[in-house]
C-alpha cells in the first residue's frame, strides 16, 4: 500500500470505470464542444440566406480549393493515428515525426483558410457586410482557432518529447491530443458539408 | 496514526538532509506553505476550495440581497424616488445575475466540492488544479461582472438580456460588455468544474460503491454537472455572438439589419432552462440527505429519487420554449413545449412524495436543518404549482412579464434552492468546522426567513394577476385598484417582508460569527448521520480518510453503526462513530501523497479578466492577458500534479509512522 487512490488515478490505474481520468475528462470536454459547434452551426444555418447587399454564399465559395484543403485536414487525422500508434510502441522518433507531419498538415489547412478569407474579403464579403458574412466568419473562425490550438499542442508536444519531460504517461498524452485533433476534423466534415456543399 | 507526507518547505529548519522542491518543470518552485494565506491561495485541496467557494458566494449573496432591498424600497410606495429608471434597470439585472451566477451556483459548487469526494470515499477530486482554477476563474468573472458598477454603469437589459435591449442603442454603457465577458468567464469555471466533478464521481468511488450505493446528494450533483457540461457551451455561443455584435460590429441580433431576435431567446433558454435545474437539484440533494437523518429512516424510494433526478436532467432539455410562449412561436411548438413542461412536473412530484414518505412514521427531530428541509418541501411545492400554471400557454400569455412570474420563480429559487442551501449549512457546519451552529438562533433564522419570504413573494401572485408588470421602475396610485386587491397595500407588504427576510439572513451571519468565536467543539457524529462524509474527523484531515473505506451498503456509515437484531428486527447500535474512526486509524494507509499546491491555477485564471478588460478598452491589454494565459498553460502542463517522490520527506524508518504535516 505504497500509494493513494489519488495518486493511482493520476496514472490511470484503479479507477472505478477503468478509463483514466484524463481520457474521461477529454471525452466530456469534447461532448461539451459538440454543443458549442451546434450553436454556431445553427446560427449559420439560420443566417446563411440573409446576404443583404453583399455577395451570396455561392458567389464567394471556391469549392475545389476548399475540397483540397479539407482533404489535407482529413489526411492529418491519418498521420495523427500513426503518431498515436508510434507512441504506444514507445517509438519516440516515430511519434515526433508523425506529430510534426500532422502539425504541418494542420498549418496548411489554416493557411488555406487564411487565403480563402482574404479572397472572400476582396470579393466584398467583410465580417460586417451581412448576417451571412458575420455568421460564416464566426463559425469557420471558431473552427480555425480550434485547429490552431491543436497545432500549438502538437508542436509543444514534439518539443516536450524531445526534451523527454512529459509529465505522466507519454502515450496517453499523445492519445489525448489525438482525440482533440480527430474531433476538430470531424467538425470540419460537418461544416464543409453544411456550409459549402449544400447550396443555400 | 496515519502519515501524510508533504513536500518539505524551502529552507526548512534543518531536518537531516531535507529535500527541496524540484524545479525541473516550469519556471516556479512549488508553493509549499501549509499555514497562512499562501496555504489558501495556492491550495488544490477540495475542502479549502469548497470553503472559499462558500465565502465568495456568501459575499455575493449579501451584494445581491442589498440590490433586492433597494428594489423593494423603490417599489414600496407609488412613484418611488429611491432609484432612477436607469439605475433601477441595472439593479434588477444585477440582482438576478448575482443571485443566479454568483450566489446559488457557487454555493452549490461549494457543497459539491467539499462533500462529493467525502461522500464517495475519495481523497480529492480527479483534477485538483483544475478545481483551484475553477474557483479563481469564478472570482475573476464575478469581479468583471460587478466592476461595471464603478466604470460607467452596470448591465441593464434584464438577466436574460433580450435583444434589442442588449444592443448598443438601448444599452450604450459598457455594462452589457462587462456582463457578457464576466459570464463568459464564470462559464469557464462551471465547465471545468463540471468535467472535474463528473470524472471524480465516475472514477474515484471507494471500492464497493456502485452507482446505486452513492449518496443522493452526489447523485443529483452528478446530474447537475451533466446539465452544466452541455448547457454552458450554448450560452457561451450566445455571449460570443453578443460580444461580437457589441465590440466588432456584427449584427446577429439587430432586427433592423435583418436578424432574427428569437435566435438569442432560443440560445439563451436552451441554456437557461437546464440552468434552473442546475440551481435547484443541489438543494434537492441536500435535503435528501437531511430528511433521512432527522427522520431516522432511510430515504423512501432511493432509486425513484435518483431516477427522477436523472429524468429531470433529460426532460429539462425539452422545455426551454415555455419561456417564449408570448413570442409567437406558432401553435405546434407551443403545444409541444406546453405538454413537455407539464410532464416535467411528474419527476419533481415523485421527489416530493418520496420526501414526505421519508418523514412518515419517522422519529422526527426538528433541528434547524430539518426546519429548512421541510420548509423547502412546502415552499417549493407552492412554487412548483404556480409553475404548472405557466405551462398552460393561454394562461401563461396573461402572466408573462407580470409579478406573478416573479412570485413563481422566487418560491422555487428562494423557497427551494436557497432553503436547501441553508439546510446544508446547518447540517454540515459541524463537519466542515468542527463546531455546531447555534440551534436556537438557527430556528429563529428559519422563522424570520420563512415569514419574510412569504410576505415578500406571496403578495406578488396577487399584484401580478392584477397586472403589475415586472421590471417597471414605478407604479402609480391611479392604477392601484381597490379593496383586497389594492396593489399599494400588497407592495408595501412585500417590501416589509423583504426586510424581515433580510433580518433572517442577518441572524445567520450572527450565528456564524458567534459559532466561530465559541470554543465549544461539536461531537464527532452530532446528528447520527448515515453517509461516508461523517466517517472521518471534523473537520476532515487533509487526506480525508486514514484508510479508504470499502462500501457494502447504501448509507454505509449507518450500517457500520447499526445492525438488525435477528429476533426483534429492530436496528440496534453496535458501534459509535468514535469506534469506527479508531478502527480506521489503526489500519491507516501509509505514505499518502496528496496532490501538491500550485501557482498555475491562479495565474491562469488571472489572465482571463485581463483579456476581458482588454476587449472592452484596448486590444493590447487583451494581448497581455492572452500571453499570461499561454505562459500559465505551459507552466501548468509541464508540472506534474503530484510532486515526484523525491520531493517528499522520506518516511521514517521502522513502521513508517512519522507525522510530517499538520492534520485537519
Amino acid at each position: 500500500m505504497a500509494d493513494t487512490a489519488v495518486h493511482h488515478a493520476e496514472h490511470g490505474h484503479h479507477t472505478s470505470t477503468g478509463l483514466s481520468n484524463n481520457k474521461l475528462g477529454m471525452w466530456l470536454f469534447l461532448g461539451s464542444e459538440c454543443l458549442l459547434f451546434g450553436g454556431l452551426i445553427s446560427t449559420y444555418m439560420i443566417y446563411r440566406g440573409r446576404v443583404g447587399e453583399g455577395p451570396r454564399p455561392g458567389n464567394v465559395f471556391d469549392i475545389p480549393f476548399t475540397s483540397v484543403s479539407s482533404f489535407v485536414l482529413l489526411m492529418s487525422s491519418l498521420t495523427m493515428v500513426l503518431a498515436v500508434a508510434a507512441a504506444q510502441k514507445r517509438d519516440d522518433r516515430g511519434t515526433t515525426l508523425w506529430l510534426t507531419v500532422t502539425g504541418l498538415l494542420g498549418a496548411t489547412f489554416v493557411g488555406g483558410q487564411m487565403y480563402e478569407f482574404t479572397a472572400m474579403y476582396n470579393e466584398g464579403l467583410g465580417y460586417t457586410t451581412s448576417l451571412f458574412g458575420s455568421a460564416f466568419y464566426t463559425l469557420t473562425g471558431f473552427h480555425g482557432v480550434h485547429v490552431t490550438v491543436g497545432i500549438i499542442m502538437l508542436f509543444s508536444l514534439v518539443a516536450i518529447i524531445k526534451r523527454s519531460n512529459v509529465p505522466g504517461d507519454k502515450a496517453e498524452v499523445v492519445e489525448l491530443v489525438g482525440l482533440y485533433w480527430h474531433f476538430v476534423d470531424i467538425v470540419w466534415i460537418i461544416i464543409f458539408t453544411l456550409v459549402y456543399l449544400i447550396p443555400a | 496514526m496515519a502519515i501524510i507526507e508533504q513536500p518539505a518547505p524551502v529552507g526548512a529548519p534543518a531536518l537531516p538532509a531535507a529535500p527541496t522542491p524540484t524545479r525541473t518543470y516550469g519556471a516556479l518552485r512549488r508553493p509549499v506553505a501549509t499555514t497562512g494565506w499562501k496555504s489558501w491561495v495556492f491550495t488544490v485541496d477540495h475542502k479549502k476550495l469548497g470553503i472559499m467557494y462558500g465565502v465568495v458566494a456568501m459575499f455575493f449573496f449579501i451584494v445581491g440581497g442589498i440590490e433586492a432591498l433597494l428594489i423593494r424600497l423603490q417599489l414600496a410606495a407609488p412613484n418611488g424616488k429611491v432609484l432612477s429608471a436607469d439605475v433601477y434597470n441595472q439593479m434588477f439585472t444585477m440582482h438576478a445575475t448575482t443571485m443566479v451566477f454568483l450566489f446559488v451556483m457557487p454555493m452549490a459548487a461549494a457543497f459539491a466540492n467539499y462533500f462529493i469526494p467525502l461522500q464517495i470515499g475519495a481523497r480529492d477530486v480527479a483534477f485538483p488544479r483544475i478545481n483551484a482554477f475553477g474557483f479563481w476563474t469564478l472570482v475573476g468573472g464575478g469581479i468583471i461582472v460587478n466592476l461595471s458598477w464603478f466604470l460607467g454603469g452596470a448591465a441593464d437589459g434584464g438577466w436574460f438580456m433580450y435583444a434589442p435591449n442588449s444592443g448598443p442603442v438601448f444599452s450604450p454603457s459598457h455594462g452589457v460588455d462587462f456582463w457578457a465577458l464576466g459570464l463568459q468567464i464564470t462559464g469557464i469555471a462551471s465547465l471545468t468544474g463540471a468535467i472535474n466533478l463528473i470524472v471524480t464521481v465516475l472514477n474515484m468511488r471507494a471500492p464497493g460503491m456502485s452507482l446505486m450505493k452513492m449518496p443522493v446528494f452526489t447523485w443529483l450533483q452528478l446530474v447537475v454537472q451533466f446539465l452544466l457540461l452541455f448547457a454552458i457551451p450554448v450560452i457561451t455561443v450566445a455571449l460570443f455572438l453578443l460580444s461580437f455584435q457589441r465590440n466588432f460590429g456584427a449584427t446577429f441580433f439587430d432586427v433592423s439589419a435583418g436578424a432574427d431576435p428569437l435566435l438569442w431567446q432560443h440560445l439563451f433558454w436552451i441554456f437557461g432552462h437546464p440552468e434552473v435545474y442546475v440551481l435547484i437539484l443541489p438543494s434537492f440533494g441536500i435535503i435528501s440527505e437531511v430528511l433521512p437523518v432527522f427522520s431516522k429512516k432511510p430515504l423512501f424510494g432511493y432509486p425513484f429519487v435518483v431516477f427522477s433526478g436523472a429524468a429531470i436532467g433529460f426532460v429539462g432539455w425539452g422545455v426551454w420554449a415555455h419561456h417564449m410562449f408570448a413570442s409567437g412561436l406558432g401553435p405546434v411548438s407551443v403545444a409541444v413545449f406546453s405538454i413537455a413542461t407539464m410532464a416535467i412536473a411528474i419527476p419533481t412530484g415523485v421527489k416530493i412524495v418520496n420526501w414526505t414518505m421519508t418523514l412518515w412514521g419517522g422519529k422526527l427531530r426538528f433541528t434547524a436543518a430539518m426546519h429548512f428541509a421541510v420548509g423547502l418541501i412546502v415552499l417549493f411545492t407552492i412554487g412548483g404549482l404556480s409553475g404548472v400554471t405557466h405551462s398552460v400557454a393561454p394562461s401563461d400569455t396573461q402572466q408573462t412579464d407580470t409579478y406573478y412570474i416573479v412570485a413563481h420563480f422566487h418560491y422555487v429559487l428562494f423557497g427551494g434552492a436557497i432553503f436547501g442551501l441553508f439546510a446544508g449549512f446547518y447540517y454540515w457546519w459541524p463537519k466542515m468546522f468542527g463546531k455546531q451552529l447555534n440551534e436556537r438562533l438557527g430556528k429563529a433564522n428559519f422563522w424570520f426567513m420563512v415569514i419574510g419570504m412569504n410576505l415578500t413573494f406571496g403578495p406578488m401572485h396577487m399584484i401580478g394577476l392584477q397586472g403589475q408588470p415586472r421590471r417597471m421602475y414605478v407604479w402609480t396610485e391611479a392604477r392601484a385598484g381597490e379593496g383586497f386587491f389594492n396593489i399599494a397595500f400588497w407592495n408595501m407588504v412585500a417590501s416589509i417582508g423583504a426586510f424581515i427576510l433580510a433580518f433572517g439572513v442577518l441572524l445567520f451571519l450572527i450565528n456564524v460569527f458567534k459559532t466561530t468565536r465559541s470554543k465549544e467543539v461539536a461531537p464527532l457524529d452530532p446528528w447520527d448521520a448515515r453517509t461516508l462524509e461523517w466517517m472521518t474527523t471534523s473537520p476532515p484531515k487533509e487526506h480525508n480518510f486514514d484508510a479508504i473505506p470499502t462500501v457494502h451498503h447504501l448509507d454505509e456509515f449507518f450500517h457500520r453503526k447499526y445492525e438488525q437484531d435477528p429476533n426483534t428486527h429492530e436496528m440496534k447500535q453496535v458501534a459509535t462513530a468514535e469506534d469506527i474512526l479508531r478502527e480506521q486509524e489503526a489500519n491507516a494507509d501509509k505514505h499518502i501523497h496528496m496532490p501538491s499546491p500550485s501557482y498555475w491555477p491562479i495565474v491562469l485564471a488571472g489572465g482571463l479578466p485581463v483579456i476581458a478588460l482588454g476587449i472592452i478598452y484596448s486590444i493590447p491589454v487583451a494581448i497581455v492577458g492572452a500571453a499570461i494565459v499561454v505562459l500559465a498553460l505551459f507552466g501548468w502542463s509541464l508540472e506534474p500534479s503530484t510532486a515526484p517522490d523525491s520531493d517528499f520527506d522520506p518516511p521514517a524508518s521502522g513502521d513508517g509512522t512519522k507525522e510530517l504535516a499538520p492534520l485537519g
